[in-house]
């Protein structure tokens, strides 16, 4: 038997009772960091006196209130908070204190969550696999010679070694649902313009989302509902009610439409992932829900148009790291194109440069229409394609990777393979819906496999709803190698 | 078409990236290979299809992203310096922008 997880529900029911107080999550949470970091290499910077300091000072204040009280939480590395470094897996911002918090962490801290440090991640952001870290790749807890998936891998791992039980990733094209199935646990990304970007340091503006991890659907739900909302401090976001998502959850799922898009559900899949993919469409059935047939003809061209989008934007986000103001320069350059031109090259990684090389060659002079404009037209398609499903179906389903966790280095010589790993989540992101990955089953050497549930915009309540109702009938009963004691 | 290593150096000139010889060698192939799979694009006719530019979703669009017109207090000197890697004066000090080395830009 496994003993329950300590999940954001369990540590806030155990506050005050017994004597249990923030002081003693907290020091266990970092005890379990610092313990596991030599081999996961998860966090980048383990805040052990700020964490202490903070879960004192909410023991000394009888009373208080919020959904994260006492609650120990990670963030990515790419998300301000300040009085801890924020390196972005990057060189090129080693030793870089923010200034200021981004509003999501100061929601956090506002609901009563302790920070206990920041979390490894790809550089900038990009990668599906951790290795392209300035500071080392982060293990994966199942198995300690695979990838946690990327690039919030860090997060991942955190969670699911039981180090916290959520903590906050960001995605672009799939940075949190992608190493939520590899890690399994949950991992949610929500709708364009719910959650503030103030704060989280830009890659795809067009895509970016700060996006969460949990152990369970609950766990994400209570960090969506304290991080969503407009943020005067960010133009993107939308003024539309947030739900209550974590009352939501429970009922049951009688009736509910589940779209499967068969298509892509062929080719290219481990068999084990598509076996416990259909297992889980069969629990839906099971549970009451319908399952209908729906088609996403431009699906397959969602990495195409990614890899177009995401690096043209990266390539105009990325020039302010240019050794001027903050960050990394290169020693004695001979003008100021020079010192641009090393702090660049030896500030930046491989992966980095490769998109940054992309972006720009996409945006320049007479290609712009033949790539950018071909690509923003191809992604109408797709988000024409999940309108018309939407008209069919309450949330889409599909594997949310193609394979279980692989193995480190597997894929480091072929960027187009890794690339792909992405291919089912990235078009969440082009269009702008939510999406949650969800753990169903492990593969026959004992690696977890997700699937994930797609929403119409603003609807995380209902992909949410839906997951729990299979979280709670199929919970994932086996626990990764290494983990929290 | 086919992307050249003297692409990819052009590339690069407009990056701000210096590329060693080595990058270049396993970068050309690389940029490549991603260029020849993005053009699977060109199967679709996208002739009468308008551009997903501007807001993801109807709501985000209607927002009214314009904040009321007040002063409130930035950064301020003293926080925005501190991390320079060259302050001086109350300035960013950077190496001189006229003469040195030529970078020839033939767009």
């Amino acid at each position: 038997m496994t003993a329950p997880d300590r999940t954001i529900e369990l540590i806030t029911s155990e506050l005050g009772g017994d004597g249990t107080n923030a002081r003693a999550v907290t020091a266990r949470a970092l005890a379990a960091a610092e313990r596991l970091n030599d081999t996961l290499n998860a966090f980048l910077q383990i805040d052990r006196a700020g964490a202490i300091s903070r879960a004192e000072g909410l023991d000394r204040e009888a009373g208080g209130e919020g959904a994260l009280r006492g609650v120990p939480l990670a963030v990515k590395d790419n998300i301000c908070v300040r009085d801890m470094q924020m390196t972005c897996g990057s060189r090129i911002l080693a030793g870089y204190h923010p200034p200021y918090d981004a509003t999501v962490v100061e929601r956090l801290r506002g609901a009563g969550a302790v920070l206990v440090g920041k979390t490894n991640c790809d550089e900038f952001a990009m990668g599906s696999s951790n290795e392209n870290s300035a500071y080392g790749a982060v293990r994966n807890p199942w198995d300690t010679g695979r990838v946690p998936g990327g690039s919030s891998g860090g997060s991942a791992a955190a969670v699911a070694a039981r180090i916290v039980p959520a903590a906050l990733g960001s995605e672009t094209g799939g940075s949190v649902r992608q190493p939520a199935a590899l890690c399994g646990i949950v991992g949610l990304k929500p709708t364009y313009g719910r959650v503030s970007r103030y704060g989280l340091v830009a890659f795809g503006s067009s895509l970016d989302q700060v996006s969460v991890f949990g152990l369970t659907v609950r766990d994400a739900a209570i960090v969506l509902g304290t991080i969503a909302g407009r943020d005067e401090r960010d133009a993107t976001t939308a003024d539309v009610p947030v739900p209550d998502y974590a009352a939501d959850l429970g009922g049951d799922v009688l009736g509910a439409r589940i779209g499967v898009p068969r298509d892509l559900l062929g080719e290219g899949v481990d068999p084990e992932v598509r076996a416990r993919v259909g297992e889980a469409i069969e629990a839906y059935r099971g549970l009451g829900a319908e399952v209908v047939d729906v088609e996403l003809p431009h699906a397959r061209y969602s990495i195409a148009v990614y890899y177009i989008i995401a690096t043209a934007e990266a390539s105009s986000n990325l020039a302010r790291y240019d050794g001027v103001r903050y960050g990394y320069r290169a020693e004695d350059p001979a003008d100021l194109r020079e010192m641009y031109r090393l702090t660049r090259e030896q500030g930046f990684g491989a992966e980095v440069k490769r998109r940054i090389m992309l972006g720009t060659y996409v945006l320049s002079s007479g290609y712009y229409d033949a790539y950018y404009l071909k690509a923003q037209q191809v992604r109408t398609l797709i988000k024409r394609d999940f309108e018309r499903a939407f008209g069919a179906c309450d949330a889409v389903l599909t594997p949310t990777t193609p394979t279980p966790a692989f193995r480190l280095g597997e894929k480091t010589d072929d960027p187009l393979s890794m690339y792909l790993s992405d291919i089912y989540t990235c078009m969440a992101n082009l269009a702008g819906i939510p999406g949650v990955s969800v753990p169903c089953g492990l593969s026959a050497a004992g690696l977890p496999v997700g699937f994930q549930l797609m929403g119409r915009h603003w609807d995380e309540s209902t992909i949410l709803r839906l997951a729990h109702a299979y979280e709670r009938a199929h919970p994932l009963a086996a626990r990764p190698a290494l983990m929290a004691e | 078409m086919p992307i050249t290593e003297s692409d990819i150096r052009k590339i690069a000139t407009l990056a701000h990236l210096e590329i060693t010889d080595e990058e270049l060698r396993t970068l050309a192939p690389q940029v490549a290979s991603i260029v020849a799979y993005v053009e699977q694009l060109n199967e679709l006719d996208t002739s009468s299809v308008e551009p997903a530019t501007g807001g993801l979703t109807p709501e985000g669009e209607r927002t009214e992203a314009v904040r009321e017109d007040r002063a409130r207090p930035s950064l301020g000197q003293a926080l925005a310096l501190e991390q320079a890697p060259d302050p001086a004066h109350g300035h960013f000090r950077v190496p001189k922008v006229i003469g040195g080395s030529e970078v020839k830009e033939n767009l």
